[in-house]
């Protein structure tokens, strides 16, 4: 694409879109760090990954400012526009991805004292790490804007929330079998439930990210549940 | 004894005098609203040089359609083609076919004075006649013969600066000279005047860019009323207008027109590239 005849606003573009992958390499490492402090129950980590969530706000929050600040001086039409607003959604998006990071992380100080339930712990840190893998080939998406990288995250998210269903079914087993084991399974429903939403938000992005590169959006039904012939 | 919803509609707007047919649907742009022009490989040439290559373009009534494309691409020359302003420059030559309402306008018993008044046209200049306000709109109904009696005529020219919003601001010296009126005032004016021949058709050649905001957005204003009933087409060089005022939007670049479709569709997600290097503000 040619660039804009005034510098200073393909400048601000520019930097609107640095900062949101900035943004999603913290977003990122959030939720990594979340999975490998639950998964071992690293006290340090689980710590450190709650203390760092008011970095994502105040990113979210300086993304927003700009693209607002863009709209109003530069008044961006078409690819511009698009990417500006995507610019805005995306950040969104990874706050939330950031909270629910945050969110895990505080579960497994909880579970550190309480929980020794290994099986479990090991299928939902596959499943943290199959979400994180989402969340990392989304944003690598958005950053070369690669319009297939970004459909592929998309059609996958079904894998995930099969994931989350056999979680469930698993950790319902536990807790009936041996109600001592129903405060920990709430908290590691929990965390399942959590790493489910991190990959919605990640097929949000990709949704967000073929929308920006295409002008059109992608809202035809998923393979989710679909009958293979 | 009146339905009540009567009773209701009669009282609630007895200021309500700016003509509006009675039912304004939700305007629908594109061609479920019909179309008004229909043009067909229009050619114009300037002597030797081409200035528009084949344009194929149906122009919806009810309805706003904006042209844009940097200066020199062809949109103003394409406006006058419809109404055959281009005939008063020496060496133009304009083909192919342009119809208003299924006529041609080329043809040969068409009589350009009477297409211009059913064509309405506003500059980009105010150019109000020397003469005083209810002469510059009485002038055109006087010469077509559209008014029976001085007070037909005096009814139009109130009705018409009625429907141009500028009643109000004029009733009280109708007899001062158009050109004492402000420059928005002025070009309200000129509406009232092009408005008071009963055109099918206003052609808007930058019709704001010599005025203020203010002035700017009384004539948006304007346009948009005068959408419900007119086939209104507007050339402008601001992107930003094009898109308030239109519902359509047509981008010409080197008398070529590369890209037409709804507004909105436009400046969020054009087809073409050249389209959206344009809008965008990338065009090399």
């Amino acid at each position: 694409m040619q660039s804009h005849i005034v510098t200073s606003y393909e400048e601000e573009l520019n930097h609107l879109t640095a900062e949101v992958a900035r943004m999603g390499g913290l977003a990122e490492a959030q939720v990594a760090d979340s999975i490998s402090a639950f998964a071992r129950r690293d006290v340090a980590l689980a710590t450190s990954v709650v203390e760092r969530d008011t970095r994502l706000d105040a990113l979210e929050a300086e993304i927003e400012r700009a693209a607002i600040r863009l709209i109003a001086l530069r008044q961006p039409m078409a690819v511009d526009l698009r990417r500006t607003v995507a610019a805005i959604k995306i950040s969104s998006n990874l706050e939330r991805c950031g909270d629910l990071a945050k969110n895990i992380a505080k579960r497994s100080l909880i579970l550190a004292e309480i929980d020794n339930s290994g099986p479990v712990t090991r299928s939902i840190e596959r499943m943290g790490k199959l979400v994180s893998s989402r969340l990392k080939d989304v944003l690598d998406a958005y950053t070369a804007s690669e319009l297939s990288a970004a459909t592929s995250v998309w059609s996958r998210d079904d894998e995930v929330d099969e994931h989350y269903e056999s979680l469930f079914r698993e950790l319902l087993t536990y807790m009936m079998g041996d109600p001592r084991t129903i405060t920990p399974g709430a908290h590691l429903l929990f965390v399942a439930k959590n790493l489910e939403r991190i990959g919605d938000h990640a097929t949000n992005i990709a949704e967000i990210v073929h929308y920006e590169i295409t002008g059109a959006e992608l809202t035809d039904q998923r393979p989710k549940g679909e009958t293979q012939q | 004894m009146t339905a009540p919803q009567n009773i209701g509609e009669n009282s609630s707007m007895p200021h309500d005098t700016q003509l509006r047919p009675p039912m304004v649907a939700v305007h629908t742009p594109g061609p479920a609203a019909g179309v008004k022009i229909h043009c067909e490989k229009v050619n114009a040439f300037y002597g030797d040089k081409q200035a528009l290559h084949d344009i194929t373009i149906d122009i919806p009534d009810r309805a706003v359609t904006a042209f844009i494309g940097p200066s020199g691409c062809g949109k103003s020359t394409f406006l006058r083609c419809i109404n055959r302003m281009n005939e008063t420059i020496p060496g133009a030559r304009v083909t192919g076919r342009i119809e208003i309402d299924g006529s041609d306008v080329n043809a040969r018993d068409v009589d350009p004075v009477v297409l211009r008044s059913r064509v309405g046209m506003v500059f980009q200049k105010p150019n109000p006649f020397p003469k005083s306000i209810f002469e510059n709109v009485a002038y055109g109904p006087r010469i077509h013969g559209l008014a029976s009696s001085k007070v037909d005529l005096e009814g139009i020219v109130e009705a018409s600066l009625k429907k141009a919003g500028l009643w109000a601001e004029v009733a009280d010296r109708l007899h001062q000279s158009g050109s004492s009126l402000s420059g928005g005032q002025q070009q309200r004016l000129v509406i009232a005047r092009a408005i008071a021949v009963q055109p099918r058709v206003i052609l808007m050649d930058e019709p704001c860019s010599a005025l203020d905001p203010i002035a700017t957005a009384r004539i948006e204003e304007l346009i948009d009323e005068l959408r419900r009933q007119y086939c209104i087409v507007i050339v402008t060089h601001s992107m930003a207008q094009a898109a308030r005022v239109s519902q359509r939007t047509a981008f010409f670049h080197m008398g070529i027109l590369v890209e037409e479709g709804a507004t909105g569709e436009i400046f969020t997600n054009p087809r073409e590239t050249r389209t959206q290097d344009y809008i965008t503000g990338r065009f090399g």
